[in-house]
Order: C-alpha cells, then structure tokens, then sequence
C-alpha cells in the first residue's frame, strides 16, 4: 500500500504506525506521530491500523522561536 | 516571575532558531542566562536525525523548554501540535500561534482564542502569542490563559514596540497577568524599554541568533532586561513637555 510520511509517498507493507516507524528507522527516536491529521500517542502506534492512502507526520524536536 | 506555578529567575526567554551553528546557541543560551528557551516540531528527516541531535543539545543546557506551534494556520493544526509536543517534550506548557496573515504573521486571533479554550481545558498551559487588543486579552484570560504574550511588531522585524499605547493599556488592564512580549524586539534597548513599562519579560530570538555575535548580543540583552527591570521597580518619572530645572532655581545668582 501507499503511505504518505511526512509530504513523500512511500511503498509498505506495514500493518501499524508501529511497524512503519520500524521501517522508517525510527523506533528509538524522540518522536510525535499524526495519522490523517489525528495525535497518535506513542502507547497507541501498535494499536493504529494502517491503510492505503494514509497520511503520516512523525515530528521531530526541531529549533523555534 | 511566577509563570503557571514554575518560580523563573530570568525575564529573558530565548528562541533556538536561526543561529549559525548548534554551539553558537548553546553558548547565547548560556549568555543570556535565560531558563526558558521555545522549540519547535518539524517532519524528521531520515538520514541526517536533526531533530534527535537538537534535542539532546537543549536536554544538556538545563532550561525549561516552551513548544510552539509555529506555523499552524488552524485550530485544527494548532491542537493536533500541541498534543505531539507535549508527549515529545514532556511539559503541559504550549507557546500557541495561529497565524492569520502571511506577509505580518500577524495571529489569527479568532483561531487562538478558540485554541486556547480547547487546550486549556485538556490541561495545557497556555501561552498565547497575541495582539495588544484589549478584548481579545480578556477572551484569552477567560478560555483559562494565566500568561500572554503580546507582540512587540512582526516576528524578525526588530522593530521594537510599535503600539506602545496599546501594550500600556494592555498592562494597566491586567496588572496581576505575566505579560511577556513576544515577538518584533531588535536592539537591548526595546527590551529595557518593554521591561521599563512593566512588562515582565520578553522573548527574544531573531534579535539574538542573527546579530553579527550571538553570543555577546545574548548578554547584553540580559544586561537590558535587568537594567529595565530594576527601573520599573524603582518607579520612573511621568514625561512631560516641558523642561522643569533640576538644580534648584532658588538662590539663583545675578538675578534681581
């Protein structure tokens, strides 16, 4: 299936938002995720089914003013 | 300072963006001695991890960190940040922008209160980047708002105090509100000047990280704030038009 993350359309096979982090190489990063504009908490990523066409954001802390 | 409980020793906050390198902040931040500096979320990138390497910088400098929701133009978007920054940066505070107009960054003050109630009301501890209109204030205060902090001009214009009468109005109308001034300072002296007319602190960034020497400009705004501070708790003198002498005119030699 088709996800997009973070602006990039990606191919995976990822069942959930946990897997796909795993894909992405993020699994022990300090990260925030969304799912279609939705927070996803971190106890609920194994829990969030993906699907086709899913939009996802994975934030990072970043500089700010 | 007493900002939603926390006891804050500086009245100077201080943006991490924009500097010339991750060292040249961390020694600003230093510098400033502020114990508060904002962050930001943005989309991680998949090779460099940025983001992870950002925060483990501010982790060892020891401050209080304030999350933005810079760039959000809905409540929607607002909220949404609000939530992924209080699980990343584990803290209830929330620096709150929703931006209305694009050329100004002017916020979008219709957005911010409705913002402002939700979040409250889920626990947030609200910052909110606002105007100097009075009545938006109130509205803030009423959606549970204990700070605010109204902009000085444009954010990175360095144009200091635009609407000193509102901003005077502003502190004269909520005399028991933190109002911290966010936004649109350029030079110490905006900052001495805000702290002068009872503001209680402001927040810097642009001013700081694009000067010429960051880390110099950091501490002579902390020398500004302080020297304004003290200023207002020693009460200035009313302007007035006119001259009045200062040496005693009684006494006056070579007058009839």
């Amino acid at each position: 299936m088709r996800i997009l993350v973070n602006g990039v359309w990606r191919e995976s096979g990822a069942a959930g938002l946990d897997r796909l982090l795993a894909e992405l190489g993020y699994q022990d990063a300090v990260v925030s995720t969304a799912v279609n504009g939705e927070f996803v908490a971190t106890g609920a990523r194994a829990g969030t089914r993906l699907a086709d066409g899913d939009r996802v954001e994975v934030l990072a802390p970043m500089q700010g003013g | 300072m007493q900002l939603y409980g926390a006891q804050v020793g500086s009245r100077l906050l201080l943006g991490t963006a924009r500097y010339p390198s991750p060292a040249v902040l961390a020694e600003a931040v230093r510098a400033s001695r502020s114990e508060i500096v904002t962050v930001s979320l943005r989309r991680e990138s998949g090779n460099e991890r940025s983001g992870q390497a950002f925060w483990a910088l501010i982790r060892g400098l020891g401050v209080r960190v304030l999350p933005n929701t810079a760039g959000c133009h809905s409540v929607k978007e607002a909220v949404t940040t609000a939530h992924m920054a209080r699980e990343v940066f584990g803290t209830p505070w929330i620096k709150l922008e929703v931006i209305g107009e694009d050329d100004t960054l002017q916020p979008d003050v219709f957005g911010l209160t409705e913002a402002a109630r939700i979040l409250s009301a889920e626990g947030f501890e609200v910052f909110p980047y606002t105007t100097e209109d009075l009545v938006v204030a109130e509205r803030l205060v009423e959606a549970g708002c204990r700070v605010l902090m109204p902009w000085g001009a444009p954010i990175g214009s360095g144009r200091g105090l635009n609407n000193l009468f509102g901003l005077r109005t502003l502190r004269a109308r909520f005399p028991e509100i933190p109002l911290i001034i966010d936004a649109g300072l350029g030079v110490p002296s905006h900052a001495a000047q805000a702290l002068e007319m009872g503001y209680d602190a402001v927040l810097i960034n642009t001013a700081v990280a694009q000067a010429v020497k960051p880390v110099a400009m950091a501490a002579a705004f902390a020398q500004a704030v302080a020297a304004g501070r003290a200023a207002w708790e020693a009460g200035p003198i009313e302007a007035r038009d006119f001259a009045a002498p200062s040496t005693p005119v009684i006494g006056t030699a070579f007058r009839q």
